[in-house]
């Protein structure tokens, strides 16, 4: 175990991880709004719609993230009419590509999610709103998705985590985040073991950080 | 005997026939991922230059070999943990990797090239042909200036924890905004699409995918050598020191090394590595 080299990456792998965290953050912030936007098309009674977005979970919980990546990746930059469009603006930064691929994945997943806890919604609680003539759209906002969100809270913290872990991708379209620049070091110094070492202890510390604060947000919002 | 007991006997002795008849044998690993040096076929089966030629060493060493496959990132890591024997991989004899493991003799040796796409303003590039680090002087300095100028503000793209990628990252060029690849498949795919302005990679790593894929892709600027782009290309070995030179292991691995460099004088002398240098790279290579 070379010491020396596990001091001297860890400041590396820190700042590193910054760009993990934005990967991450920003992939489950877009991921989020697409997972409500499937989920209500599902629980919705519009069949053509339903089948849509069953189709674009099917798809994404179907296919490896790392495919995902690839295609949106290496796959789209071998299209010339897409190179030409003004897409090719955002398709250009690998930074972006991950951010769609990441967020497209972890919509699917979400939108999951969100379905289940939407359908697993006590019908006494819209009846109950609806005999007491609040109007539909206020009960969707104000009793349904509140309620879905608590339901799918201890999921959706599972999910992040997998998430974070999936960014790890990112390194293979260039991107230098944790994993990326843990690879890096050891190019120059040939020394896996104690740079992954590193970066696994940071992948760690941040899941238990995100553990800890959905494990805070069930208790708030609890029921009891 | 029951069934189960003949079972476990008949695993057993087939798993102690594959161990020792594997004991023997020369394990090379290669990275199937850098045409013309060595690739694969459309079946998975390893080929190209350094491929023919350690078969051909390992019938001047007259011992069985095995060419194992390994990603690029992970192949001295790979070599020290004795997943195989010595790396045959297009790599480049630096002092850098010479601290962690040994070199054979040179086999071959090759320039390394910048590349643009046609029509790319890098092209026209006012430089020597050729700019060797090692022996420097002015016509050098004036040539790595000139790069310097060209690569200002251009993403250049190579393969990661290569020659290339040390190069572009030693100063010699300025400070270059550089993104790495893991495989030189991937450095070509995105210098196709417009992501690299630049690329740097061996010479005929670039003639080789413009002349399968059919894509303009065209050298710039001079061809380099000597200095971060190392002594040649040798055969990597794990250092006899590293388990002890009095180790059967530390013996094992310095008895290869002289095994290797006397293999490499004979095919040289034979004519060998010549000749398998033209049918790859279609001129000779070798050194």
């Amino acid at each position: 175990m070379d010491i020396d080299l596990l001091l001297n990456s860890f400041p590396k792998l820190i700042v590193a991880s910054i760009i993990t965290l934005k990967l991450l953050s920003a992939s489950l912030v877009i991921g989020l709004f697409i997972g409500l936007f499937f989920a209500i098309l599902r629980v919705n009674n519009n069949l053509v719609l339903g089948k849509f977005a069953y189709g674009y979970s099917y798809i994404f919980r179907g296919t490896p993230l790392l495919v995902q990546i690839f295609i949106i990746y290496y796959g789209f930059g071998q299209v010339e009419f897409i190179r030409d469009s003004i897409f090719w603006v955002i398709l250009k930064e690998p930074y972006w590509c991950a951010i769609i691929a990441f967020a497209l994945n972890t919509g699917a997943y979400t939108s999951e999610i969100l379905r289940s806890a939407f359908q697993t919604i006590n019908p006494g609680l819209i009846e109950a709103g609806k005999s007491l003539g609040i109007n539909n759209k206020i009960i969707f906002y104000k009793i349904q998705i509140p309620i879905a969100i608590r339901q799918s809270l201890p999921a959706y913290g599972n999910e992040i985590i997998l998430m974070l872990k999936g960014t790890s991708l990112a390194s293979t379209v260039t991107l230098m985040d944790l994993t990326g620049v843990a690879k890096y070091i050891i190019s120059t110094t040939f020394k896996p073991i104690e740079v992954f070492v590193v970066a696994g202890s940071i992948y760690l510390f941040i899941t238990f950080i995100i553990h800890n604060l959905i494990k805070f947000f069930e208790k708030k919002y609890s029921f009891e | 005997m029951n069934i189960f007991k003949k079972f476990g006997l008949g695993l057993l002795i087939s798993l102690f026939l594959t161990i020792s008849a594997n004991a023997d044998k020369i394990r090379i690993g290669t990275e199937g991922a850098y045409p013309p040096w060595n690739s694969k076929d459309a079946s998975g089966k390893l080929i190209g230059f350094e491929v023919e030629l350690a078969w051909a060493l390992c019938r001047y060493i007259g011992q069985q070999c095995i060419i194992v496959e390994q990603d690029w990132d992970g192949m001295i890591p790979a070599l020290q943990m004795r997943k195989f024997d010595a790396i045959m991989a297009g790599m480049s004899i630096t002092d850098e990797r010479k601290k962690v493991i040994t070199f054979s003799q040179g086999y071959a040796d090759e320039v390394a090239s910048l590349a643009v796409m046609k029509g790319s303003d890098l092209e026209g590039m006012d430089t020597p042909e050729g700019v060797n680090l090692t022996l420097g002087g002015s016509s050098v300095n004036k040539a790595l200036k000139t790069i310097t100028g060209a690569l200002a503000g251009k993403t250049v793209c190579t393969q990661t924890g290569t020659i290339h990628q040390n190069f572009l990252e030693s100063g010699d060029v300025g400070k270059v905004n550089v993104r790495t690849y893991k495989t030189q498949d991937d450095v070509n795919l995105d210098l196709a699409s417009g992501r690299c302005d630049v690329a740097l990679a061996a010479a005929v790593a670039f003639t080789d995918y413009a002349e399968k894929s059919g894509k303009p892709v065209v050298l710039v600027g001079p061809t380099f050598s000597g200095g971060a782009f190392g002594n040649g290309v040798g055969v990597g070995l794990r250092q006899a020191s590293q388990m002890g030179e009095d180790s059967a292991q530390g013996k094992r691995d310095a008895a290869l090394l002289k095994a290797f460099n006397k293999a490499i004088d004979q095919a040289r002398k034979d004519g060998v590595i010549s000749r398998l240098a033209i049918k790859h790279f279609g001129f000779d290579a070798s050194m």
